[in-house]
């Protein structure tokens, strides 16, 4: 119990901190632009209501999740082909390479072209930004399969889907967390450019309307939302990579503490 | 059982060619435990991959109950040198060991029985819902052993299962395998590069020459089945033995080709005569770390 206190206690101790510098700095500020802290949390309540919330965060967080979903299991499922395959390999590793250089967000109105300005091209845009962490990183795991292990399958007969689900994917898991923990960041930022171009909806779309009319307080609680909704998210990927890398992290510490 | 029939491997790739084996042919009995001895490097593992059907032989060939051996077959179980990277960090103790019944089809209940019998067997009991990264080496490569004889497998083929654990587990373990042997009438090819474990384990010692490696000699164990690690080693029969061994590694390292007819006995006879062996150790020989050559009484 104390143990959870104190880490709590380390964990708050900065946000604490930052917050009170900025509660003290813009106390007194009279700039339209940097409205007090103190104003910003006041309008807080006002803004976000439960109706806004259920007509602008659930549409974006929908989309975040759909277009996230189609990452991970395209870029883990075409990941996990070009890794098990050198000659795949061969062939796409150039194009990879070059698709991921272009910067996602100005794919947004080239898909604009094609996919409309729905639901759909937020998703898509969504979607193409983060399936490249998720599956160069895939590739890579799924590439550093152990050959000790493969041949221990090979020789209980452990071979086609059995071995993909206990020993490939298994194994390739902690680089494919990373990818996905990469791709996490990279959708919510997809997400909120996606809803500024063309929207009449969500997070990014409120943000740009509060800032058009000159409603600076309430474009800051929406800022102030975006980083709650993105610590969420981190927090809820932890403890999903705490239940299924536990081996991982257990291994790396027991080898750490014996060399 | 198993036939090994002038069994010829060229790694061939990135302009390097390797004959790791050139020419070798022996066979090993149903119900046998043979140990297959040879300096490091001399392709040891390249053999027994072969005859467990993980790679493709260049020459010859292997057959198990008379049919030819093309991939892993089903009968037969594999215990790795590097445990650490043979089993599946991801899974606990009792699933590393039941992954490959589920794979051969087996009922829920017949699974968990076998496991645990497995388990028990090996002196790992307790810890089924360990991982394997929580366990010592001796511990890991025993469950590679369960593993192996839940599989239930016919032939066991070991390779230098011992290697990398100390002496006191090295001891342990090498008595598991021959009251499991006793208990449990499998085939066992056991290799390894230690030549008191061969002569120790073996009911028949196969000698491999340095590369190009063929059959240097076979030799019968004729030592009483119930052995143990006190009394058996410092036996004036093991000792003979495990010399007779010593010295043909010895030969085969510097090129000397095997005598014209390779008669156990008649070899035997010779190894014993004092002066000979005598100038055999003490001739100038580049030493191999990997071939234990500690003086005969060593326990
Ligand atoms: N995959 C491989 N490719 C090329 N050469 C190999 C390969 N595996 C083993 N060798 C070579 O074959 C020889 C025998 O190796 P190995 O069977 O591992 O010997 P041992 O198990 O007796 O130590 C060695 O010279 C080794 O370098
Ligand atoms: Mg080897």
């Amino acid at each position: 119990m104390r143990h959870l206190l104190l880490r709590l206690g380390y964990a708050l101790a900065l946000p604490a901190v930052l917050v009170a510098v900025w509660w003290l700095a813009s106390d007194d500020s009279t700039d339209v632009y940097r409205p007090p802290l103190r104003t910003i949390l006041e309008t807080f309540p006002d803004v976000w209501t439960g109706d806004r919330l259920r007509s602008d965060v659930l549409p974006s967080v929908l989309r975040l999740t759909g277009g996230y979903a189609l990452a991970a299991v395209a870029g883990i499922a075409v990941g996990t082909v070009i890794g098990s395959h050198r000659r795949v390999r061969a062939v796409c590793e150039p194009v990879l390479e070059f698709l991921r250089a272009v910067p996602p967000p100005v794919l947004v109105p080239v898909i604009m072209l094609f996919a409309g300005i729905g639901d759909t091209m937020k998703i898509v845009v969504i979607a193409t930004g983060c399936v490249w962490p998720v599956l160069l990183n895939t590739v890579e795991g799924v590439r550093a399969v152990d050959p000790v292990m493969a041949e221990t399958a090979r020789s209980y007969g452990i071979t086609g889907v059995a071995r993909l689900r206990h020993l490939v994917l298994r194994s390739a898991s902690p680089q494919i967390f990373a990818g996905l923990r990469q791709a996490l960041s990279v959708g919510i930022i997809l997400m909120v450019i996606s809803e500024m171009f063309a929207a009449s909806n969500g997070l990014g779309f409120t943000i740009v309307q509060f800032q058009r009319g000159f409603a600076i307080p309430d474009m800051w609680t929406g800022i102030l939302v975006l980083g709650l909704l993105g610590f969420f998210l981190s927090v809820l990927f932890q403890l999903l990579e705490r239940r299924v890398l536990g081996w991982y992290h257990g291994r790396r510490a027991s080898t750490r503490r014996s060399p | 059982m198993l036939d090994v029939r002038g069994l010829r491997k060229v790694y061939e790739g990135s302009g390097r060619r390797v004959e790791a084996v050139r020419d070798l042919t022996f066979t090993v009995g149903a119900g046998e435990l043979v140990c297959l001895v040879g300096p490091s490097g001399c392709g040891k593992t390249t053999l027994l991959r072969c005859m467990g059907g993980l790679l493709t032989p260049t020459g010859g060939e292997v057959l198990l109950e008379g049919r030819k051996v093309t991939g892993p077959p089903p009968g037969t179980a594999f215990v790795f040198q590097e445990y650490g990277r043979s089993l599946f960090p991801w899974m606990r103790v009792a699933e590393n060991v039941e992954l490959p019944l589920k794979q051969k089809g087996l009922g829920k209940a017949r699974r968990r029985e076998l496991v645990t019998d497995a388990l028990e067997s090996v002196g790992l009991a307790d810890a089924a819902g360990a991982y394997p990264w929580q366990l010592s080496g001796g511990m890991q490569q025993r469950v590679a052993i369960a593993r192996a004889l839940a599989y239930e497998p016919r032939v066991l083929l070991m390779d230098e299962p011992f290697a990398a654990v100390d002496a006191q587990t090295r001891a342990d373990l090498e008595d598991l395998v021959r009251g499991l042997w006793r208990e449990r009438g499998m085939t066992i090819l056991f290799v390894t590069h230690d030549i008191d474990e061969a002569v120790y384990l073996g009911e028949r010692v196969i000698v491999l020459s340095g590369s190009p490696t063929v059959v240097r000699e076979q030799l019968t164990v004729d030592l009483p089945a119930e052995r143990d690690q006190l009394h058996t080693r410092v036996a004036p029969r093991f000792a003979e033995l495990r010399t007779h061994v010593y010295e043909q590694i010895q030969a085969a390292k510097r090129g000397i080709a095997p005598q014209d007819t390779p008669e156990t006995q008649d070899a035997l006879a010779k190894a014993d005569a004092p002066p000979k062996r005598d100038a055999l150790v003490k001739a100038d020989v580049p030493g191999d770390p990997d071939v234990r050559t500690d003086p005969p009484p060593s326990r």
